[in-house]
């Protein structure tokens, strides 16, 4: 267990590592430099910002030097554009939020999908079970820009329940964090149920039925625990879904997060804040993937680790 | 799941096209999908000229409501373009957007698959993780990086092409500068193409692995048929259905992808267009007092409405051709 746990962690850190270079090289190749202004500054003025922050010479060079400040010291480096913040600091102020939006969203798909999921192979061929389907392959087609702000007209303004602007409180915190989660949810609840319809039909379910439990009890305690198991895989790309899904939902419901501040730092070519992003992003769902992993050897006992 | 043949004397069980085509669902959602195609191609050439051309009434309402002109059925934009032409023009782009995208996939995926698949044992093991890992890391961030990157280089290509085109063949020069406005578009659809091809690839790894065990494929490579000639002639027709399924059900989230970047600002821009970035000029400019409400129904209905369509499609196809998968 040990000796996997270890050695996904070291291609964890390794893909963490090809992600930055790629990103900062892609980002060095974009047309126009960070320093570059409707204005156009001075020449001289220009080779010493690009001393300055250390983008001077080849690009392997910058990488090197940007790699060096990054492993050796922590160091996010400055950001281009905004003169004299340093990236950490400003993904320090907008990350919480976006974090928060997204956990929520997380945790409202995962659970609310599977409970859905559940209630509708519990109900197979009924009436609840095919609208409640439908209604999910209609929130997976739908994308988000359009179903926040019907949200909004309709919770926010039409109904007034729920406000529509702000960030921070929990009821401010409701309407975006489900408009981000709905096609997860129903997504997941879709994975559910056709999952957990799928072992009902082995034999140890008839088992199972045959002993007398109700059908409620047999999916709850036999055929939940295999089905699980698909929902469980789709859970980390679905937190990478999920964090690039709240750039739209902070756009709609204006909420300052890191979308706007990404977007900007790729039109500013701020380098360093671009990378920065990434490596934030990248190592919480990278990380997010090791732990889904190694819950998954858990749950499925039929993963040997030694095969 | 399928149907099965209910009397046990009615013959032979239906083949995957008879379930599709018992599926009511799926058959009007084919329906849907073809009529948005044709709305899309036929529309521009039914159109008057001057209904097409950038007029200088903006914001003008629908024709059925007060203030709205016969000329532009649902009214026009914030730069007085006719929304009903423009929306056919946002359906040319996001759809082909979507089938282009689903069959670059298509291709990255499906030979991917079946090298793996076939290869089997490490290579497959290794590829594989490739693949997981792919699945693991943020790409929409790296792909929005992608094209602003490659925008600029992809134009000045163009803008090469163009200037030797003046000197060598004319009608070089005007085809490269037609395609000028849509650069972004090419840049577009291939990265989300390198996007969306690791589900593809799973499939066909996971048809491939099940396909090279029977008979056939043992009787092929003991008549000394080469690897390769195995893949394309023997196991490529028996995935046909299941790449089918899935590429269908790949244009859909491509057309999502894409109307992302779009909304975000990262995706097509002006002057072309496409469902996302008509839904993002729709957006700027609505305000609680004065609600120019057709921009965003109209556009939004529009694509709610395909997607769905194509979605349940899919569905079908996958109900039809591939029963044995659950998600």
């Amino acid at each position: 267990m040990l000796t996997f746990i270890l050695r996904r962690l070291l291609s964890s850190i390794l893909v963490l590592f090809i992600v930055v270079c790629v990103t900062f090289l892609l980002a060095r190749k974009m047309k126009g430099g960070p320093f570059d202004r409707e204005k156009e500054p001075p020449p001289h003025v220009k080779v010493m910002l690009e001393k300055k922050y250390h983008l001077s010479g080849s690009v392997w060079a910058q990488l090197v030097a940007y790699l060096d400040q990054l492993v050796l010291e922590g160091n996010l480096g400055l950001s281009t554009k905004n003169k004299d913040r340093t990236v950490a600091e400003i993904l320090g102020q907008k990350l919480p939020n976006s974090m928060q939006l997204g956990a929520v969203a997380f945790l409202i798909a995962s659970l609310g999908g599977v409970a859905a999921g559940f209630v509708a192979a519990m109900k197979k061929d009924s009436a609840l079970d095919v609208s409640s389907m439908f209604v999910a392959l209609a929130a997976i087609s739908i994308p988000t820009f359009i179903t926040g702000p019907l949200c909004i007209a309709v919770f926010g303004l039409w109904l007034g329940w729920l406000p529509i602007g702000g960030f921070g409180s929990f009821d401010q915190i409701i309407l975006p964090s489900i408009c981000l989660a709905l096609p997860f949810l129903a997504y997941v609840a879709r994975l559910t149920r056709n999952s957990l319809l799928d072992v009902l039909s082995q034999n140890f379910m008839r088992t199972a039925k045959a002993k007398g439990l109700s059908q409620a009890g047999a999916l709850s305690h036999h055929a939940l625990k295999v089905a699980i198991l698909p929902v469980v895989t789709y859970l980390g790309p679905m937190a990478a879904y999920v964090l690039t899904g709240s750039f739209v939902i902070e756009n709609v419901f204006n909420i300052s997060g890191v979308g706007g501040v990404f977007v900007n730092a790729i039109q500013n070519r701020d380098v360093f804040l671009l990378t920065g992003a990434v490596i934030i992003y990248s190592a919480l769902i990278v990380f997010f993937n090791l732990i889904v992993d190694v819950l998954y050897t858990f749950l499925d006992k039929r993963i040997n680790l030694h095969a | 799941m399928p149907e099965v043949a209910t009397n046990r004397w009615s013959g032979s069980p239906p083949n995957g096209w008879q379930v599709l085509r018992r599926n009511c669902v799926a058959m009007i959602a084919l329906v849907f999908v073809f009529a948005v195609a044709v709305f899309a191609i036929a529309t521009p050439f039914c159109l008057s000229d001057a209904t097409k051309k950038v007029g200088t009434e903006t914001f003008l309402p629908p024709t059925w409501c007060k203030g709205g002109v016969s000329a532009h059925l649902l009214g026009t934009d914030a730069n007085g373009r006719d929304l009903f032409y423009q929306l056919a023009i946002g359906a040319q782009v996001s759809l082909g957007v979507g089938l282009v995208g689903a069959l670059v996939s298509l291709v990255i995926g499906g030979v991917y698959g079946m090298i793996s698949g076939y290869a089997g044992g490490r290579v497959d093991g290794a590829m594989m993780r490739l693949v997981d890992i792919l699945n693991s890391i943020p790409s929409l961030l790296l792909v929005m990086i992608f094209i602003a990157a490659f925008d600029d280089y992809f134009k000045d290509t163009l803008h090469d092409v163009q200037l030797w085109g003046q000197k060598h063949w004319l009608w070089l020069d005007k085809t490269a500068g037609g395609l000028m406005p849509y650069s972004r578009i090419f840049i577009l659809v291939l990265s989300l193409g390198l996007m969306q091809w690791l589900t593809m690839a799973r499939i066909v790894r996971g048809q491939v692995l099940v396909l090279r065990e029977l008979a056939f494929v043992t009787a092929a490579r003991s008549m000394g048929q080469r690897g390769w000639a195995i893949l394309w002639k023997h196991l490529w027709p028996n995935l046909s259905t299941v790449v089918l399924t899935y590429l269908t059900l790949t244009i859909p989230s491509v057309i999502l992808n894409e109307s992302f970047l779009s909304f975000l600002g990262l995706g097509i821009a002006d002057p072309a267009a496409s469902w996302g970035s008509l839904l993002k000029d729709g957006a700027q400019v609505i305000n609680p007092l004065d609600s120019k409400w057709w921009l965003l129904v109209f556009p939004a209905t529009l694509m709610s409405a395909s997607l769905l369509a194509l979605n349940f499609l899919g569905d079908g196809l996958r109900d039809a051709f591939d029963p044995r998968s659950s998600d």
